[in-house]
């Protein structure tokens, strides 16, 4: 057992800390491992069994199930181009082809100077902004193969454009796994999120006058609505 | 006119501080809660049930009625989980939803563990997306700041705390068994049901799983009446929800309706089918949702209407496919899905979407025989009703549904020895767009 992580021992102890029972740490617990490492190592699996009391050979049953953790090295910046249907027959399998011939590298692969990676993913939830590209899972939405090699370009370079619905600067993987551990980075209020699809209905109900009966105006002198909001309590 | 759209969940998503608490107050988030916490808990599960909401997530189980069945006064700590592990191809309203209204869902979850006297909720997120962690994050601390979780919520007694989760990959997590598993620290595989989660869930402790449309749903109920919610809709189907139109169609994105809409409705304020061309097929609620045709514009998209035709409700994923799309790629392509996520723990599941990804690419590529469509069914047949949980019976959806309308496409590979389509006239960029 290998204690080259032991640095994490207090922020592994808050992590078990906010479930009834300590094995529900062990999904943040391998996402603080790739926040560490990059990935999850023989060392990271040893990590989270030695904190929870499991086995190494249970931890790793739980890391082989999920697509998230990886047990290699993977880029600064990892890509991911949904190729699940809706997105395919958009685009998005020339996208993956494209970059895939641009990079020269396969899935889960970085390139030569770590920079970045390419995988293939499943639907990520961006479908109405298709073909969608994700990087350290945040969106890059309406990608065209032209659009994707910039993209990586750009990331390559040192450059990160800011996502098109997400964080104002891009989180590097690391960055993104210590977010998914449970412990947020100051831009939860940065960013722009919503996009011409999120609001696509809602511009269009607004045109025709169409609003919900008792909403009226929305409340801007801070009147509030019958049932009393709670001022003392709520004004943070 | 008769209004087709109405914005309640997504009313103020154009506000550009709306997923603050500050600015969910300003747009009349919050006053939900105090009503609820004025009532008996007995109380707010039977508005729940008079509204009658059912489930967002793509079963349509009365929300009302779960919250019900957990056992009262068994001395075992309740809890309450967010299915917020939005994954089923083609559904994107939950990440909007939690992107510019956290704080709704927050109301909503702490109206929910009330009634069912849960002192511990979680929220389980997909770890795919981000900024809606942080989102979640920074509504839950808002949250706590402003005394609505805690301890002795808003002077009423209640105490709840509220931790979010971040999954790591994982399709068969949104099963809400396999969900639970996951939360405790295992492989998301599903359980054997009975027992339900209502009796032995998450710690083996009474739970309810709940989808995040269907909590968000919640505060409107309690603010407004569960008459307001009921009165809009049809038949069992009742209140609105969040269709989400993508793909070929001009204007894709998020359309509020009351249930029992339909897609003809829907198309017609989206600008319709991209320009120049015709609707071939579509899912009504993500691809675990068996395919519709042009046939099926004016099927009312309820949980009645839609089962009577032959599809299922499902998420209101409207994917829209025009006459560039061959639906052999497309089944393909959905069934590859399934063979990835099948978690592996029902052979009939993980062996039958191995063979049926061999058997259709065969197809797709125009060097099967006729008998493979009788086979792919047979197939189907041997995985329908013989899992633990939905995954098979969604997997074998597309493929049955789409050898139902379009068998002769099958065919046709075969005459012509190879797929008779141009993938490059299916791209968003195909006519000279974007």
């Amino acid at each position: 057992m290998s204690d080259s992580l032991a640095r994490l021992d207090a922020e592994a102890a808050g992590i078990i800390g906010r479930y009834p029972r300590s094995r529900s740490a062990l999904l943040p617990l391998l996402h603080l491992c790739q926040a560490e490492e990059g990935y999850v190592s023989d060392d990271g699996i040893a990590f989270c069994a030695r904190h929870l009391g499991l086995t190494e050979a249970e931890v790793s049953a739980v890391v082989s199930f999920y697509t998230m953790y990886k047990r290699r090295p993977v880029g600064e910046y990892h890509v991911g181009v949904c190729t699940n249907t809706l997105c395919a027959v958009m685009g998005g399998d020339q996208i993956l082809a494209g970059l895939r011939e641009h990079l020269g590298v396969g899935d889960d692969e970085p390139t030569g100077d770590g920079k970045v990676s390419l995988e293939h993913v499943e639907c990520n939830a961006g479908c109405d902004y298709a073909p969608v590209v994700m990087v350290n899972w945040e969106f890059y939405d309406d990608i065209t193969p032209q659009s994707a090699r910039d993209l990586v370009d750009a990331l390559r370079a040192g450059e990160p454009p800011a996502p098109s619905r997400g964080a104002a600067r891009l989180a590097t993987w690391k960055q993104a796994a210590r977010i998914l551990a449970g412990f947020p980075d100051d831009q939860a209020t940065t960013g722009h999120t919503a996009g011409h699809a999120t609001l696509a209905g809602l511009r269009i109900a607004r045109e025709h006058g169409w609003a919900p009966e008792d909403a009226g105006p929305p409340g801007r002198d801070g009147a509030p609505g019958p049932g009393g909001a709670p001022e003392d309590g709520g004004a943070s | 006119m008769t209004s087709v759209l109405i914005p309640t969940l997504t009313a103020y998503w154009d506000d550009p501080d709306s997923f603050t608490l500050q600015g969910y107050r300003r747009a009349g988030g919050y006053q939900g809660l105090p009503k609820a916490l004025d009532m008996d808990p007995d109380e707010v599960i039977q508005a729940v049930k008079d509204s009658g909401l059912r489930g967002r997530g793509g079963a349509g189980f009365p929300t009302g009625v779960k919250w019900g069945f957990i056992p009262q006064g068994d001395g075992k700590p309740h809890y309450l989980v967010i299915n917020a592990d939005e994954s089923e191809p083609g559904t994107c309203k939950d990440i909007p939803l939690m992107l510019a209204v956290p704080q709704m869902l927050i109301e909503g979850a702490i109206i929910a563990a009330y009634a069912i006297r849960a002192n511990r909720a979680f929220i389980y997120v997909r770890g795919e997306v981000l900024h809606v962690v942080r989102r979640l994050h920074h509504a839950v601390a808002e949250a706590y700041q402003a005394g609505y979780l805690g301890a002795n919520i808003l002077g009423s007694g209640f105490d709840l705390d509220v931790t979010v989760h971040a999954g790591a990959g994982a399709y068969e997590c949104g099963e809400e068994t396999a969900l639970l598993d996951s939360l405790e620290g295992l492989r998301g595989q599903p359980r054997l049901k009975p027992p339900f989660p209502a009796i032995a869930g998450l710690y083996a402790c009474p739970t309810v799983v709940n989808n995040v449309e269907s909590i968000a749903s919640v505060p409107y109920i309690l603010r407004h009446g569960a008459a307001a919610f009921a009165a809009l809709g049809t038949g069992r189907s009742k209140g609105f929800g969040i269709f989400s139109l993508t793909g070929h169609v001009t204007t894709p994105g998020q359309y509020e309706a009351p249930l029992g809409a339909t897609l003809r409705e829907l198309l017609d304020l989206a600008g319709g089918v991209r320009a120049g061309h015709t609707l071939k097929f579509w899912t009504p609620g993500g691809s675990s949702t068996p395919i519709f045709t042009d046939e099926h514009l004016d099927v009312p998209l309820d949980f009645e209407a839609t089962v009577a035709k032959g599809s299922m409700l499902g998420t209101r994923a409207l994917q829209i496919f025009d006459e560039t799309t061959c639906v052999v790629r497309a089944t393909l392509r959905w069934t590859e899905f399934y063979q990835h996520e099948s978690c592996g723990k029902c052979t009939p599941c993980r062996e039958g979407t191995y063979w049926m990804v061999r058997v259709l690419d065969r197809l797709d590529r125009g060097v099967g025989t006729e008998e493979d469509l009788d086979k792919l069914l047979d197939i189907c047949d041997n995985i329908l009703g013989r899992a633990f949980c939905p995954f098979g019976d969604g997997a074998i959806s597309p493929v049955v549904s789409s050898i139902k309308y379009f068998r002769d496409e099958f065919i046709e590979h075969l005459k012509r020895g190879g797929c008779p389509f141009d993938p490059a006239a299916t791209t968003a960029w195909a006519d000279g767009g974007q």
